[in-house]
């Protein structure tokens, strides 16, 4: 069977769950943080099958500034997770309850 | 079947299990193996790209992410102790709900994708007329600079202002 741009999406949806996961199950920081690194990655991945498969570069630019916006939240995110760290000695969901009524 | 295809199942096959392997590891819950995990999941993926044409962004994604994003990432790591983070137990019901409503979200997403025709939309569009698009970085960068000017100069300027934000977040003294 030819592989067409139905396989590359469904490998984009599997990879988009599995990053969803562990947005949900994990609760340290850091790591839900990688999952969302791989959330947008899938969206990459839908994207450029998109491009390849409508015969158009217009998805392949728009993946050049999804990284360039992921590259950026990366920055500010890491910041704000030391800035915390920094203040509750914890990159732990479970212990930044300081808002819980 | 062809060798692309062949390495197109290797390739899915790795991105998926080394994603897998960075959200839950039966073996290690340290988060530096899952940072090592996702830059394996990224290399794969630009292997994916490669097979799709697009050479300029499989060297940007891994000069980038697997580059200079997880090497941040990895240097925020280190700066933590993570000793305690390995003896905290997972909640089943955390575990419960997640696997439930990303069975939700999958099956909607799965269910919208049968819906695509076999032959009508799985074949590149103009691939026997038409040559097949390459996105190497000449045909890239001449999007880029004429069509995509504009959102080319906002996200420098995004840029900048995140380089503002992380420095002033990062001062000693927050207000």
């Amino acid at each position: 069977m030819q592989v067409g741009l139905q396989h590359y999406l469904v490998v984009s949806a599997l990879l988009f769950a599995i990053g969803l996961l562990g947005v949900i199950i994990r609760r340290n920081l850091l790591v839900m943080y990688l999952s969302l690194e791989l959330m947008l990655n899938a969206a990459n991945l839908a994207l450029v099958a998109f491009s390849r498969f409508n015969n158009s570069l217009d998805g392949q630019v728009l993946v050049f500034f999804i990284i360039t916006v992921a590259a950026a939240e990366v920055a500010v995110g890491l910041a704000l997770i030391v800035a915390l760290y920094r203040k509750r000695q914890s990159a732990h969901v479970e212990d930044l309850t300081s808002m819980k009524l | 079947m062809g060798l692309p295809d062949i390495l197109f199942y290797v390739f899915a096959a790795f991105t998926l299990l080394f994603g897998l392997l960075v959200v839950a590891n039966p073996f290690s819950r340290n988060p530096v193996t899952s940072a090592m995990f996702l830059v394996l999941t990224i290399i794969s993926m630009a292997c994916l790209f490669v097979l799709l044409n697009a050479f300029f962004l499989a060297a940007v994604q891994i000069i980038v992410y697997a580059g200079a994003v997880m090497v941040l990432f990895v240097f925020v790591i280190m700066l933590m102790d993570l000793k305690e983070e390995e003896r905290r137990r997972i909640k089943t019901f955390g575990v419960v709900a997640g696997i439930v409503s990303v069975g939700i979200i999958l099956t909607v997403f799965l269910k919208s994708l049968v819906g695509c025709g076999d032959s009508s939309c799985n074949a590149p569009v103009g691939a026997g007329a038409a040559p097949v698009i390459e996105g190497d970085a000449h045909a890239l960068g001449m999007l880029l600079f004429t069509k995509y000017d504009l959102p080319f100069e906002v996200i420098s300027v995004l840029l900048l202002v995140a380089m503002i934000g992380v420095i002033t977040l990062s001062k000693k003294d927050l207000k």
